[in-house]
């Protein structure tokens, strides 16, 4: 957890400046507007922390939650009635598909940066094969619900975090982090690596699910939703002083890492950054805090008292 | 059968013949015909990825992958466009001004992961994201004007072969010399295989990234140029568009280079981006919608990893 402290004074730094530009950040109601904005992300960077510290990437999950949203407004096409049979459609699509990276990652022994690479293509290939090129049909008032409230979302994003951190603390979450820390010791202690890497790739596809139920009640049906999203989950799980490379990192600080980056954006939208600029802004402090990360590992090593 | 698959390369060619023949017998099939002029055009459409996945080869071949190349490409063909200003003798200027600042991203990118120690994946996303952030801010569409004379780089032929088929097999020649035939090329490998043995070697590997990143956004420079030369000037989106980034890495991959580092090269990888665009070519004769193309190309590059995989594997245990 030590290496997990720069991300919250980071944050809590953004957070006061962009209080101290806009008062209103400070009311409920602005400061709910600024979680429901987060949720997507804060869950989609828990998704993929699993797979992280496992050792993997998952690179699908951004054409995944362009796939969730896509097939949500085609199936329901405005019927409310179709409301919760979709809902249960979307996870059950975001479980299968983190199965496969799962399973073709390692009873494949694919590389997961192609797994998921390969995955990419053929979901954003496949859905718009079906729907004719752009996004067809809408989503239903009670589909959007969870998004566009607040309270749905934060509610959501308390449960996933609940989940998340529950799941770390239980037994799969140390073989997780094990497996991906020294592969060859974690097999050689019993755990089964393959099975809890599956499990990574599958809560990760879940994740998506929920991101995508979420954005498509919050930013509505367009092809370009899941764009990039999953570079950005990457960026924040990274941000959150997660090693790429499996075995370091605690989730709660990957989920921080998604609030940082949306606080970042966030300010530098109120300092009137153009969003052009935001991105070179954004890769400079990127790369500045894993820099920062990297540095800071040596003297840590030195400490006996680090475990 | 199991001779041909123990090798990636020879299996990436084996492949490439196949597909080239099954693809003439369903275009034939469909009552087209695959003439020459397909297999030139073929060569045409691939010189751009062709010399940007020589250039990732480098880079993955070193143990490290670069992310930034789609939007360095773009960044090139705008400064190259608008260097030239549509005048010829302004060509010399603008693909040394061009090919510098390629030298100069390639730089970064490199010392960055060695001297910062930031994983590549994240120290290139980074610097994309800031050339992404400059081109956004200084250009809203296409800039600059190529003159003609430039222009014949990107459409010109010499007898059947057009002019930037020569220039991609110029390219993949020059990096395999490198990689095969110099000792800078065996300490890529070196360093890809296992940095630590490599170092404890001797070998300056920080140089050996460094050098590899230059080289690999070296080539990302010319496929820009290239690009500008066929477009008659420069865009913003002309690397992000044709997916350079990701591509560039798949077709490396799908040519058998591993993508921890230290095994494959640059045959391999030709094969890769020669195969991708038989399926591109024979798709398009079959007028196939285009999503199912991308379809066919996921599962195409996840079975033949998983076929090296396989191969690899078997030997380790």
């Amino acid at each position: 957890m030590k290496r997990a402290i720069p991300i919250f004074v980071v944050l809590a730094g953004l957070l006061v400046a962009i209080a101290v530009a806009n008062p209103f950040f400070l009311e409920p109601a602005g400061f709910l507007a600024f979680l429901k904005r987060v949720a997507p992300l804060a869950i989609l960077a828990a998704g993929q922390y699993f797979v992280i510290v496992s050792g993997e990437f998952d690179l699908s999950v951004g054409s995944l939650v362009t796939v969730e949203v896509v097939v949500a407004a085609r199936l329901i096409d405005g019927d409310e009635a179709m409301t919760w049979p979709v809902l249960i459609l979307l996870v059950v699509i975001g479980l299968l598909v983190g199965l496969v990276n799962g399973l073709v990652t390692t009873k494949l022994r694919v590389p997961s940066f192609i797994t998921t690479l390969g995955a990419m293509l053929i979901l954003s290939g496949a859905v718009f094969l079906w729907t004719g090129g752009a996004p067809r049909g809408a989503l239903s008032q009670g589909f959007r619900v969870f998004g566009r409230e607040g309270v749905w979302a934060v509610a959501i994003l308390v449960v996933v975090v609940i989940a998340a951190v529950l799941l770390m603390r239980a037994d799969f979450g140390r073989t997780l982090v094990a497996a991906g820390d020294n592969e060859k010791a974690a097999r050689l202690s019993g755990v089964r690596v393959d099975r809890v890497r599956v499990f990574a790739f599958v809560l990760s596809g879940l994740s998506a699910a929920v991101a995508g139920i979420l954005l498509g009640g919050f930013a509505g049906v367009s092809a370009q939703v899941g764009q990039s999203l999953e570079f950005q989950a990457i960026t924040a799980v990274v941000l959150g002083g997660v090693v790429l490379g499996g075995g370091r990192g605690h989730v709660v600080a990957a989920i921080a890492g998604a609030f940082t980056l949306e606080a970042l954006f966030t300010l530098l939208n109120l300092h009137g950054i153009s969003g052009a600029l935001e991105y070179a802004v954004q890769g400079v402090i990127i790369i500045a805090a894993v820099a920062v990360g990297g540095l800071r590992l040596p003297s840590l090593r030195l400490s006996p008292s680090k475990v | 059968m199991i001779a041909l698959v123990a090798n990636p390369t020879r299996a990436v060619y084996a492949a490439l013949i196949a597909t080239l023949a099954i693809g003439w017998a369903l275009v034939a099939f469909d009552g087209g015909t695959f003439t020459l002029n397909d297999l030139v055009g073929i060569q045409q459409r691939s010189a751009a990825l062709g010399i940007v996945a020589v250039g990732q080869t480098l880079a993955i071949l070193a143990g490290s992958l670069d992310l930034s190349v789609a939007y360095l490409i773009s960044l090139v063909s705008l400064i190259a466009a608008e260097t030239m200003a549509g005048q010829t003798s302004n060509i010399l200027t603008a693909v040394v001004v061009a090919l510098g600042v390629s030298a100069l991203v390639g730089l970064v990118n490199g010392v960055v992961i060695t001297k910062l120690k930031v994983h590549a994946f994240i120290a290139t996303l980074g610097v994309a994201l800031v050339i992404r952030g400059v081109l956004d801010h200084l250009y809203d569409g296409p800039a600059g004007r190529v003159p003609v004379d430039f222009q014949q780089l990107g459409y010109a032929r010499i007898g059947p072969i057009p002019v930037a088929a020569i220039l991609w097999a110029a390219v993949a020649v020059g990096v395999w010399f490198l990689l095969r035939r110099t000792r800078f090329g065996h300490r890529v490998y070196a360093v890809g295989g296992d940095v630590e043995v490599a170092r404890l070697s001797g070998v300056r590997t920080d140089r050996v990234v460094i050098a590899a990143h230059v080289l690999c956004s070296l080539c990302a420079g010319v496929a820009g140029l290239l690009l500008a030369s066929r477009l008659g000037a420069g865009a913003p989106t002309v690397g992000t568009d044709g997916g350079y980034d990701l591509e560039s890495i798949a077709a490396v991959v799908l040519g058998g280079t591993a993508l921890a580092g230290g095994r494959g090269g640059v045959a391999g990888t030709v094969g890769g981006v020669l195969l991708l665009a038989v399926l591109d070519s024979v798709f398009n004769q079959l007028e196939v919608n285009s999503f199912f193309k991308d379809v066919v190309r996921g599962v195409v590059i996840v079975v033949a990893v998983a076929v090296y995989a396989r191969r690899t594997g078997r030997r380790a245990s």
